[in-house]
């Protein structure tokens, strides 16, 4: 376990066990949970385009997801009502199936990607994620209070002509940028499993706003150790085994 | 401007005009009662004031670097969310000091776990008491019992008497009659 083959990974998903849950917190308040899922789905096509291109497969995943991130406002017209993740995700999974199914590098990465595979992290992926995580926790901090009363207090926020970019589309790029680096270390599923079981739980027992973020921070801590031991000592794919703790973990709380 | 805020012949609806024409002007430390029949207008004119809705014609002037505070009719999405009374006030910088003890003791619960009534005078004075010079309140009474709207009278006195201007729609005359230094009645106007 405390080899560098093992601790290298271990310690890059504490850092995205860590990032995302709270992350999730924020889309949840914002009833925007399925935008963990589409961003998820475009980082992975993105990387297997970038695959097929001759590009770094995470910078493919990180400008896919920070691309759509961005550009979903300008389409919030007509994609209202949540649609727009319904589209990135399904447009993601289309394009990221039928690359894999007609390339065989992205067949390979394809799988490593919808398994959710954290053991081939190298020490690349956990410099972006302790740097990436800590700049994404510091901006979160920063933008919280505006998060809760543009949800809370709409009117209120608008009128006091605070800015809204941090809060729009600051948020949505953080949250895309969030989850291609997670996708691209512990898979699809497996960053979708950390941001919307553990706020979930958060959401129906904690007293309060901190404490709801803190109850998150602990199961997805807790949930993501056990998940680490137990994929490793039975040898499994790790985000499927991830996931089936989570989902214990959340019948049991829930 | 002496005025905080100054309509004149002010216009205002959403997609077509909702309004007759309005003259007012507030000054600090004034409540101004607007009250009338059922679609006149009278939230469509706070939401002029507050910039939602559209002004057709008429001027609508506010004293520079005025701070607004508006509270509407609709109901803050609290319900699963697990947000305390105290984490709310916080967020609209508003203070405890001064609620009644029915709710003061309820602070740390969640917003979702209070009465429809605590829930609502809770929101209500988070929007109330927030740094604002300038309160817009619509239909404040809604929900509350008898100890309730006492409490906001007694209170929205209080706050004017700092020098905050309110504006205030209500329904309830008695209310308006209690806590209003003037009041303003709107009519009804042909829609075409």
């Amino acid at each position: 376990m405390w080899n560098e083959i093992f601790l290298i990974p271990f310690l890059t998903g504490l850092g995205l066990a860590i990032l995302l849950p709270l992350l999730g917190c924020y889309l949840r308040l914002r009833d925007e949970w399925l935008a963990a899922l589409a961003y998820s789905h475009i980082a992975a096509a993105g990387a297997l385009l970038a695959l097929v291109g001759g590009i770094m497969p995470a910078i493919g995943g990180v400008v896919a997801a920070g691309l759509a991130g961005a550009g979903k406002r300008l389409f919030a017209r007509r994609l209202a009502g949540g649609a727009s993740y319904a589209v990135l995700l399904l447009g993601g999974w289309a394009v990221a199936v039928l690359l894999a199914a007609n390339h065989p590098l992205a067949e390979r990465l394809g799988h490593a990607l919808f398994d959710g595979q954290l053991y081939f992290s190298g020490s690349e992926q956990l410099w972006l994620v302790a740097i990436g995580g800590a700049v994404a926790l510091l901006f979160l901090r920063a933008i919280s209070r505006h998060l809760l009363l543009a949800n809370v207090y709409p009117d209120f926020f608008r009128i006091r002509g605070i800015r809204t970019w941090p809060t729009q589309t600051g948020f949505d790029v953080l949250a895309a940028l969030v989850l291609a680096l997670a996708t691209m270390s512990m898979g699809v599923m497996g960053a979708f499993a950390l941001v919307f079981i553990p706020p979930w739980l958060a959401f129906r027992r904690a007293r309060n706003w901190q404490g709801g973020l803190l109850f998150a921070l602990l199961v997805s801590i807790l949930a993501y150790v056990a998940a680490f031991l137990a994929a490793l000592g039975l040898d499994q794919p790790f985000g499927p085994v991830l996931a089936l703790v989570l989902i214990v973990i959340g019948l049991v709380i829930a | 401007m002496s005025s905080l805020l100054q309509l004149e012949q002010l216009v205002a609806g959403w997609q077509q005009p909702a309004t007759i024409p309005v003259d007012l002007a507030l000054g600090a430390g004034e409540i101004v009662g607007l009250t009338g029949p059922n679609g006149v207008g009278k939230s469509t004119l706070l939401a002029a004031v507050a910039g939602r809705a559209r002004v057709f014609s008429g001027g609508l002037r506010q004293r520079a670097g005025l701070r607004l505070a508006l509270q509407t009719q609709d109901v803050p999405p609290v319900d699963g969310l697990p947000l305390s009374g105290r984490e709310l006030l916080a967020l609209t910088g508003a203070s405890a000091a001064g609620l009644p003890p029915w709710l003061a003791e309820r602070m740390d619960c969640r917003l979702d776990r209070l009465s429809g009534g605590q829930r609502h005078y809770l929101t209500l004075w988070a929007v109330l008491q927030a740094p604002a010079d300038l309160v817009l309140l619509d239909e404040p009474t809604n929900n509350l019992d008898a100890a309730g709207v006492a409490h906001l009278t007694a209170h929205l006195r209080e706050r004017a008497e700092a020098g905050a201007g309110m504006l205030v729609v209500s329904h309830d005359a008695a209310f308006v009659e209690a806590v209003c230094d003037r009041v303003l009645v709107l009519g009804g106007r042909d829609v075409e």
